[in-house]
């Protein structure tokens, strides 16, 4: 059964179309994260599903009923904003309890279901405390209680845990997949850190200028991006590009000036005719530095510019045949700068796009 | 590799800088201050000592000499004895007056002001740009030119020279500068906090009492401060609009102070302009301080 269904929904603010034309459809007790940079039309997309903004056209179904015109108290949604947006001159159960009190609760009802809500998130002992009184984590959680509380089946996260320091964040990242796992219900998670996407997500959609352009579970997202834009948004370090064209005449191989790679064991989705320029993304985690024995079936001479040690793995700057390229290897690994290093990969690994319309090939 | 416990303090320079009290900026700064406060504080030194004089000694007319002879006759005369006319009731009359045209006015214009402003900053409602625009537009009229309009306005609604005419002309033109007052306040408040209450069911109503209003003290004490001193402090509405039994204190201090008729009583002037001057005063006392905690409460963030 589907919780959430989007159909050919627009939304104009006045000439700039931000949401064109767009389809979802999202399964109940479904994690998904609606990824993109900034402007792309993400928050907007959950700020109409919400009933927070009038769509231009198309419909909203929140369980089989068509909430397109229905008040956003009226739709069975929860929302946990950025800014918590906790009401300051309340307390945390008055937080907690205020849309309890608007939809005209009794009493023992509403104190069962803020104790609920608080234990479930560990808030108890806050619960006479004001919003000015807490950390930042701790109004995130009264702001997750928030919605918990109304009891409904679709949860709205936007961008959550961005106000948040980095500890603070992997924490209730954690928390919020604890909480999705207990509850199972559908939850919907704007964000632009892809790894809140991609740790939190049962499906991914990566949006750009108001169209979704590839949605689907996070592996797949990473390993097959669906174009250039997918593949650079996805990954950190971002993944490496190199550009030249396609060598058809023996065996199908890339080739960049003279050098040629070939790419046996990689995945054509098209016949892909001869010197069609492309381009062809690895990944520096893919990248593997070959110690004399020469065990990948690609393989290529770089000189270490920039070493930048993360701890568990060290990351290296060069550039090949003019172009900026990043590798990750294992952070025990002794490298000098200016080495000359011997690497390689696997063609199964990498992702070739069109140059023109950078869509996979 | 140095340690706390090994490294010894040098000679020279060592922990705050000294600083001189009597440093040549010191001298200039509160010089500067203390003559603009004796010169701004010298003519209510004057009018105060004044109204503590008897008749006799204000003749002497050492106007800067402290009483001799305290008396707080002139005070009581003001209150309740100077002649405007023919009453000679003093000017209690003209208090109370001026109490029952200011309380309402200042209800009544910073409740529709706020609601006012409250719509138009979270519901953008069609034409809502448009209707601010006239409206603060009427900020910028003079007041002149719409008195002869409201007078006819007033007499048809039969409202002329009645006191609940004038706290609609006082209510009228405090909206556009209260509506702007508001409307920019509730705009600094996030919109998400507007939209989890949506989320939350609360309506028009129930977001402007419940989240909107408590969150919005300090520019309510702002509002009460504009308007008390500015209708209290009215001349002209209050001359035009009413007559002499609901003249507000500000006409009935002007027919005192200005009376032709017998001796100029400079001790009941100047008591009648320092009582006329109380009740402003006090409000920007109290509420400054309301006003500033308002603020500091507000300015506390994680």
């Amino acid at each position: 059964m589907n919780s959430i269904e989007i159909k050919n929904l627009s939304l104009n603010f006045g000439d700039v179309k931000v949401l064109k034309d767009l389809n979802l459809t999202i399964e109940k007790g479904e994690f998904l994260v609606l990824l993109g940079a900034s402007g792309c039309g993400k928050s907007t997309l959950l700020n109409c599903i919400a009933g927070l903004l009038d769509v231009t056209d198309g419909q909203i179904f929140i369980n089989e009923q068509n909430v397109t015109w229905l008040e956003p108290a009226q739709r069975g949604i929860g929302m946990v904003f950025q800014s918590y947006a906790l009401y300051p001159q309340m307390t945390v159960e008055g937080n907690l309890s205020f849309s309890l009190k608007n939809a005209k609760l009794a009493k023992d009802e509403i104190n069962r279901r803020v104790k609920n809500a608080s234990e479930i998130l560990q808030i108890e002992d806050l619960l006479k405390r004001k919003p000015a009184a807490l950390s930042g984590g701790q109004r995130q959680r009264v702001a997750i209680g928030r919605a918990l509380v109304r009891d409904v089946d679709v949860f709205l996260f936007d961008e959550p845990l961005s106000n948040l320091d980095a500890k603070l964040r992997t924490e209730l990242r954690v928390e919020i997949k604890r909480l999705h796992q207990k509850l199972n219900n559908t939850m919907i998670y704007v964000t632009h850190d892809q790894i809140e996407a991609m740790t939190l997500a049962n499906r991914i959609a990566i949006m750009r200028d108001g169209l979704v352009l590839q949605l689907d579970d996070p592996k797949n997202i990473y390993n097959f991006p669906i174009n250039k834009y997918v593949a650079e948004f996805i990954g950190s370090p971002g993944m490496n590009f190199l550009q030249g064209k396609i060598n058809n005449k023996d065996n199908i191989s890339f080739q960049i000036d003279d050098t040629l790679f070939e790419l046996d064991g990689y995945n054509f989705q098209t016949i892909v005719e001869d010197k069609r320029p492309v381009w062809l993304g690895v990944r520096p985690e893919n990248i593997v530095v070959n110690d004399g024995n020469k065990s990948m079936p690609v393989n290529f001479d770089v000189v270490v510019e920039v070493i930048e040690p993360m701890g568990a793995d060290t990351l290296v700057w060069s550039h090949f045949n003019g172009h900026e390229f990043r590798f990750t290897v294992d952070g025990n690994k002794v490298i000098n700068i200016g080495e000359k290093i011997n690497l390689g990969f696997d063609p199964l690994h990498i992702s070739i796009f069109d140059f023109e319309s950078e869509d996979r090939l | 590799m140095p340690n706390s416990s090994d490294m010894k303090i040098t000679d020279g320079p060592r922990g705050p800088k000294p600083r001189k009290i009597l440093s040549r900026r010191n001298i200039i700064l509160y010089g500067t201050l203390i003559f603009v406060a004796i010169y701004y504080l010298v003519p209510l030194y004057v009018m105060i000592v004044t109204s503590l004089k008897g008749m006799p000694e204000i003749r002497l007319g050492n106007i800067f000499s402290p009483p001799i002879e305290v008396t707080f006759e002139p005070w009581v005369k003001a209150w309740s004895q100077a002649c405007t006319g023919l009453n000679c009731d003093g000017l209690s009359r003209g208090f109370w007056n001026s109490v029952k045209i200011t309380i309402p006015s200042v209800f009544v214009s910073i409740v529709i002001a706020s609601i006012n402003g409250y719509a138009l900053a979270n519901w953008r409602f069609k034409g809502a740009n448009l209707f601010f625009t006239i409206l603060i537009f009427g900020a910028f009229i003079p007041y002149q030119i719409m008195i002869y309009p409201l007078v006819i306005l007033l007499r048809d609604l039969g409202l002329y020279t009645k006191l609940p005419g004038l706290i609609l002309i006082h209510t009228i033109f405090g909206m556009p500068i209260l509506t702007l007052l508001f409307r920019n306040y509730f705009t600094t408040i996030p919109e998400e906090l507007f939209k989890a209450a949506r989320v939350d069911g609360a309506g028009f109503w129930g977001i402007y009492f419940r989240v909107m209003m408590p969150m919005s003290l300090p520019i309510f004490a702002v509002a009460i401060v504009l308007q008390v001193t500015g209708i209290w402090n009215d001349f002209l509405f209050g001359v035009i609009y009413t007559k002499p039994e609901n003249y507000p204190m500000t006409v009935q201090l002007n027919n005192i102070v200005n009376s032709v008729q017998g001796v100029k009583e400079y001790n009941v002037n100047m008591a009648a302009t320092l009582l006329t001057g109380l009740v402003p005063l006090a409000i920007y006392f109290i509420s400054g301080k309301l006003f500033v905690r308002g603020i500091a409460a507000g300015a506390v963030k994680g």
